[in-house]
């Protein structure tokens, strides 16, 4: 790697917990992220001529601070800040003064931006763009490109939602135990949605949309690292790996989609599967109540006889989706799924069993029609379309505008020799297409049934 | 002589390389670990998984305690590894547990492979 890629990649790998720490001092976004800007380039022109700290993220953090309170010195402004004095920063002294920075609370203050950028009043567009832009440090070129909007709109929808959060601040002490959880909770979900609009083939080009992936990982990893104890957040980076894996496979040569059991699954990335797999271990073994953490836990539930007992450690699942010493909570269980299909060599191999308890487990604990229509398909594997389709049949009314209701409905139909059926709801699916490849899909399958 | 070449980076920054970025590094890394292996200097290279994966065995008087984070600590020194094959992570615990005995106060703690390759010239 080329020393310029280098310090490119450093930088932009500090950016979350440099703009976090700095949201903290200056308790506001614009500044924090002017600051961040500064310091990079401060970085960009020092670490190639004095070479590179052994800790980026402080010397950033420190370099960004001085130089948003040298501004406001500068602009005298009436307000002080909420701020200790300016330190003097000599090449000398810098490695010195890293060492006095308060490091503890660099996870909190990157659960603090995300929590921001993901915040609940703002609606799941604007919280994907808000933590593109803010957190991963995206251009809006670069996210407008991603949603298939112009880049004017995109500014907008930005300064929108930086608006919305002014307006509905976040405190800025530690958060207690259960705030850390509901913020863990948040974050994963839009982190969830994210990785979702990169992962859905809904349009855009390929690559620009791989990348929302990508940035969904890195900041899963990010959150992983930060709270190596939370079960939820390493399933989450399960998860994801798990299923950026297949993404080579998705598409045949010729652009069309192919569904799991037509994939050619030595295009999978194993590497991403590896390190799936092993953060799902992991995360089982703390939602298994083998942690020590978790023992405690139990046992204070045994001991006072209640359900629910605050625990030192954030859950990035909501309490009551979390099962005492159980298969753990949802990401935990869809990470699961995702990888009984990694270990399957081939699509004949899968464990459906298995499967279809994981998706059980799921309808449990997050009951969801989208949930049951993915039972079914498990179902039907392991008991036949007849059972399947009795147990879809039921969602038709909440499911009646999805896509993939009609295709798992009307392959189950085809199954059981109902071909007008099929071919009727093969139809319905066609008009609920959302991409060109979907239809062209639906088509190849009404052309088999003729 | 044997020798170990322990690799220490900022995990921050190498799980945000891209996966042309990583793939890159790696291309370089591996012509050298070639090289190596033709001058048959190279005994095994292991790449660690990230350390949010790991667990911590802490050992000295008594039980050794299961942590559920990777090892923090900068007051003691990597001394020694162990690479083995288990079945699970509670049979990997098992075994580090095992292998507390005996031994001074401190910690094992075990982080899953990326990936290993045994070049053999440590036979």
């Amino acid at each position: 790697m080329s020393d310029l890629a280098w310090l490119e990649t450093t930088i932009s790998a500090a950016r979350p917990q440099v703009v976090g720490a700095l949201l903290r001092y200056f308790r506001d976004l614009d500044v924090a992220e002017e600051a961040f800007q500064e310091a990079s380039l401060r970085a960009l022109e020092r670490w190639p001529r004095n070479g590179a700290p052994r800790d980026p993220v402080s010397w950033l953090v420190l370099v960004a601070r001085n130089a948003a309170i040298d501004t406001a010195r500068r602009a005298k402004r009436q307000e002080p800040l909420p701020s200790e004095e300016a330190l003097p920063v000599s090449d000398d002294t810098e490695s010195e003064l890293v060492e006095q920075l308060e490091t503890a609370s660099f996870p909190d203050d990157v659960l603090r931006l995300l929590f921001l950028c993901c915040h609940p009043e703002l609606s799941p567009v604007h919280q994907i763009a808000l933590a593109l832009r803010v957190v991963s440090g995206l251009s809006v070129r670069e996210i407008a490109r991603a949603f298939l909007v112009g880049e004017a709109a995109m500014e907008q929808r930005i300064t929108r939602a930086k608006r919305t959060i002014a307006e509905h601040p976040v405190p800025f002490e530690a958060p207690g135990k259960e705030e850390r959880a509901a913020r863990l909770g948040q974050v994963g979900l839009v982190l969830y949605l994210l990785f979702n609009e990169g992962y859905s083939a809904s349009g855009g080009e390929a690559h620009v949309r791989s990348a929302l992936c990508d940035e969904a990982i890195r900041l899963a990893r990010l959150l992983a690292a930060m709270f190596p104890e939370d079960a939820e957040a390493q399933a989450l980076g399960a998860l994801f790996a798990l299923q950026h894996a297949r993404t080579p496979a998705r598409l045949t040569p010729s652009g069309e989609i192919a569904l799991l059991d037509e994939q050619d699954r030595g295009l999978w990335d194993r590497e991403l599967i590896d390190e799936g797999l092993a953060l799902l271990e992991k995360a089982r073994w703390l939602a298994s109540g083998a942690s020590p953490r978790a023992a405690r836990r139990s046992r204070a539930e045994s001991n006072s006889g209640q359900a629910h007992v605050d625990d030192d450690r954030p859950a990035l699942a909501r309490p009551q989706a979390t099962p005492a010493g159980g298969a753990g909570g949802p990401y935990t269980l869809q990470a699961g799924i995702a990888a009984a299909h990694a270990r399957a060599k081939s699509s004949d191999q899968t464990d459906w069993r298995e499967i279809e308890q994981l998706y059980a487990e799921l309808e449990h604990q997050q009951p969801s029609p989208v949930v049951t229509l993915n039972r079914a398909v498990a179902l039907a594997k392991l008991r036949g379309a007849a059972d399947a389709l009795a147990l879809i049949e039921p969602l038709e009314p909440k499911l009646e505008r999805y896509f993939n209701y009609y295709g798992v409905k009307a392959a189950l139909l085809r199954d059981l020799g109902r071909s007008a059926e099929a071919r009727d709801a093969f139809s319905r699916a066609l008009s609920l297409a959302r991409t060109v490849q979907e239809a062209g899909h639906i088509r190849s399958q009404l052309d088999q049934l003729s | 002589m044997k020798y170990a070449i322990l690799c220490y980076s900022q995990e921050a920054i190498v799980s945000g390389l891209s996966k042309a970025q990583d793939a890159a590094m790696m291309e370089t890394i591996g012509a050298t670990s070639a090289q190596l292996h033709s001058e048959g200097k190279l005994g095994a290279a292991v790449r660690l998984m990230p350390t949010s994966a790991s667990i911590t065995l802490r050992h000295g008087g008594g039980e050794p305690a299961v942590l559920d984070g990777p090892f923090a600590e900068t007051k003691e020194q990597l001394l020694g590894l162990y690479l083995v094959e288990c079945e699970s992570l509670d049979a990997a615990i098992d075994a580090a547990r095992r292998l507390t005995r005996g031994r001074t106060p401190g910690a094992l703690e075990i982080r899953p492979l990326r990936s290993f390759r045994d070049y053999g010239a440590l036979r």
